[in-house]
């Protein structure tokens, strides 16, 4: 019973790393559907960490906090549709810009502000969002063997934003394949001058999807400070975002398999902590940074295609001029 | 009458000139609201930061010790960026040319003289750099990975990569931080206090070494390279136009591949000012963001050699004037420099043709429409 319960221990750390991962995913498919490249995940999050923190910290709200959260989120992805969709600027360039900003943004307002070394002030669990005990958990896990340890240990007692996360996926997965919005959202990242000769606007469906990544991020980031942990710490994304991205290439650009490429990155996550210092069977131990990378290093085999395919959606990158 | 302005040709005093200069005014402007909002005033921020640059000749040294590295990663994205690639990877190919110099001079300091250990180093920091950008490019070219992705993936694993073997191999024995012994004296590149030194002239210590005559002489090369050689009109050619270049005979693939080696060579270059110019020893986190900076500095140069090293004074003075800034005002901190970054690769880069319309309307006024139109 042991080995199971650590064995669920990492499942459950699993699942609390991978949130932040799986929403700034879903949030990379919006704008990455619709034809804008964002790398400007990491910043949006890391920004919108700030935001969250910050207005917690001062009103003692969370849920004030998570609308501060998405509100930055969108800015940031309004000035990235700017730069891309009505300026027709370098998508790269753009979300590079995004991301270097928020990096310097969110310490110089941190320090000025809170004067706490570039952190915000520590969070009540008032103004956090802490674990929520699903129903019949305590039942389940001295009634049902296992499985019933499985829903309590695992499933129950994360906070809120880890269930939106879930339901994020399947949201995503339904607005994209389910809704005219997600056809036309498809339609516009494959081939946006089909959409334009059908009469609709290119830039109105790029303009909401980077404005729904943006809020999808700001989530992400909200969870980062008012969730995961209790502050704004400078540079706390360290690069989540850049995972989130590497995730929706491997799940190629489709929510769910994009999320579980989440939870697998996640998993080694976990796992990474775990495996520090033990000695495995026949490979010996395993340096913590070998896992660390494995992530960006499956990334890369993959786009190689030396594991399936990856393809990116047809018109990606491109900005679009409408013929007058 | 509505005209479309990015089909009308500017003479180039306003296309180089006016609009780059108009594009910086516009992000130090945002930089001057973001000071206003945490309640700094910007004329004297700026003031301090001018003098905190070239105040002093310590400040003059310092200021060059930054512009030496902004060089060498804003040459690295320049040359990709004229072979149409995107290199981010500055920053992993300058920490594995780090790498390079470090087990170069580790293995080799106490048995060569400095007349061969220079040299030596210096091709190892571009060679490891080369590498590094090689597998990028070459999965890019061979296996259509794209470049942006890549390069950002490489960036971590160099980072994962350079931890485990500081941490792991390269430390010094006996010792709790992550670095490595201390290279032999013959291998340190000289300071610019101890070369001016040798000519009677006493300058006041600094970081300068002499790493700044290599990257202006890379400049010249990049230069030369680029618009004076066969090679580098071949990287223009397939840059411009894949399918053009491949009917001229020219071989894209190769060329992304040579472009990506040279590029990551130059980000490897920042190891010989950082680790043979300034620690003598490897560490982590040298590299400090400078390959990130680098895209700043070739969007501000507009990719050419000239332009980066103005672009790179000024950031040079950004950095150094940050620093004072920070130390007098407690309200800034260095990050401010991030953020002024930022903006400028937002407005230079990805907002570079928001004013043009603006320029072409005001410059039609001067010129009527069917005269610049059939020119």
């Amino acid at each position: 019973m042991d080995t199971l319960s650590g064995f669920f221990a990492v499942l459950d750390a699993t699942l609390r790393v991978s949130t932040p991962l799986i929403l700034a995913a879903m949030a990379g498919l919006f704008s990455e559907r619709s034809g804008i490249v964002d790398i400007s995940l990491e910043g949006k999050m890391l920004a919108a960490a700030f935001g969250a923190g910050a207005v917690a910290a001062v009103t003692g709200s969370a849920w004030l906090a998570l609308v501060a959260g998405i509100f930055v989120g969108i800015g940031l992805g309004l000035i990235h549709g700017f730069a891309c969709i009505t300026h027709r600027g370098n998508q790269v360039v753009s979300g590079l810009a995004i991301n270097i900003l928020a990096s310097g943004l969110t310490v110089v307002l941190g320090i000025a502000w809170f004067s706490q070394g570039g952190q915000t002030p520590s969070l009540g669990s008032e103004s956090r969002f802490m674990p929520i005990e699903l129903p019949f958990a305590e039942a389940a896990a001295q009634s049902i063997p296992v499985v019933g340890q499985f829903y309590s240990e695992v499933i129950s007692g994360h906070n809120l934003l880890v269930y939106v996360a879930w339901l994020a996926v399947f949201g995503t997965w339904w607005v994209v394949y389910r809704t005219r919005f997600g056809l036309r959202l498809r339609a516009v990242g494959e081939n946006p001058l089909a959409v334009d000769t059908a009469g609709l606007s290119v830039s109105g469906l790029r303009y909401s999807a980077v404005a729904i990544c943006g809020g999808l991020a700001g989530v992400a980031g909200a969870y980062l400070s008012t969730a995961q942990n209790a502050a704004f710490v400078r540079e706390m994304t360290a690069g989540q975002g850049y995972i989130a991205l590497a995730a929706l290439i491997f799940g190629k650009w489709r929510p769910m398999p994009a999320m579980l490429a989440c939870l697998m990155f996640g998993f080694l996550d976990a796992m990474a902590i775990r495996l520090q210092g033990v000695e495995l069977p026949i490979i010996g131990e395993v340096p913590v940074q070998a896992i660390q990378a494995l992530p960006y290093v499956l990334t890369v085999v993959l786009l190689a295609g030396f594991i399936g395919r990856a393809t990116a959606p047809k018109a990606v990158g491109i900005p679009f001029l409408k013929e007058r | 009458m509505k005209v479309n302005t990015s089909g009308i040709a500017l003479p180039a005093w306003l296309e180089i000139g006016v609009i780059p200069v108009l594009n910086i005014i516009m992000a130090l402007f945002f930089s001057g609201l973001i000071m206003l909002t945490i309640g700094v005033n910007p004329i004297e921020a700026v003031g301090i930061m001018i003098n905190g640059a070239f105040g002093y000749d310590e400040a003059i040294g310092y200021t060059l010790y930054y512009t030496t590295n902004f060089i060498f990663t804003g040459l690295a994205v320049a040359v990709a960026f004229h072979a149409s690639l995107f290199n981010i990877g500055g920053e992993g190919q300058a920490y594995i040319g780090g790498l390079g110099v470090g087990l170069v001079f580790l293995t080799l300091d106490s048995y060569l003289p400095t007349v061969l250990l220079i040299p030596i180093g210096i091709i190892a920091a571009g060679l490891f750099g080369a590498i590094w950008a090689f597998i990028p490019a070459w999965l890019q070219a061979y296996r259509g990975s794209h470049i942006v992705i890549t390069t950002i993936m490489f960036n971590f694993i160099a980072a994962a990569i350079m931890v485990y073997l500081l941490v792991n191999v390269l430390i010094k024995p006996g010792q709790m931080s992550p670095e490595s012994r201390v290279f032999d004296e013959s291998a340190w590149l000289p300071f610019m206090h101890e070369f001016l030194a040798w000519f009677g002239i006493e300058v006041t210590r600094s970081p300068l070494n002499l790493s700044l005559f290599f990257a202006l002489f890379c400049c010249f090369f990049v230069w030369v390279y680029i618009w004076r050689t066969r090679w580098g009109y071949e990287l223009r050619t397939s840059g411009f136009s894949e399918d053009a270049a491949k009917y001229a005979g020219i071989r894209p693939k190769t060329v992304i591949v040579s472009a990506m080696c040279l590029s990551g060579a130059l980000a490897g270059f920042v190891a010989v000012n950082e680790i043979m110019g300034v620690h003598h020893r490897l560490l982590l986190n040298f590299t400090a963001g400078y390959g990130f900076t680098g895209i700043a500095v070739s969007l501000m140069g507009r990719n050419h050699p000239v332009g980066i090293i103005m672009a790179s004074l000024l950031f040079g003075v950004l950095y150094q004037g940050g620093a004072e800034l920070a130390f007098e005002i407690p309200k800034i901190t260095r990050e401010m420099v991030v953020a002024i970054q930022g903006l400028i690769i937002l407005f230079s880069g990805a907002l570079a043709l928001m004013l043009r319309p603006w320029v072409v309307r005001i410059y039609l006024k001067f010129r009527s429409v069917d005269e610049v139109t059939s020119a």
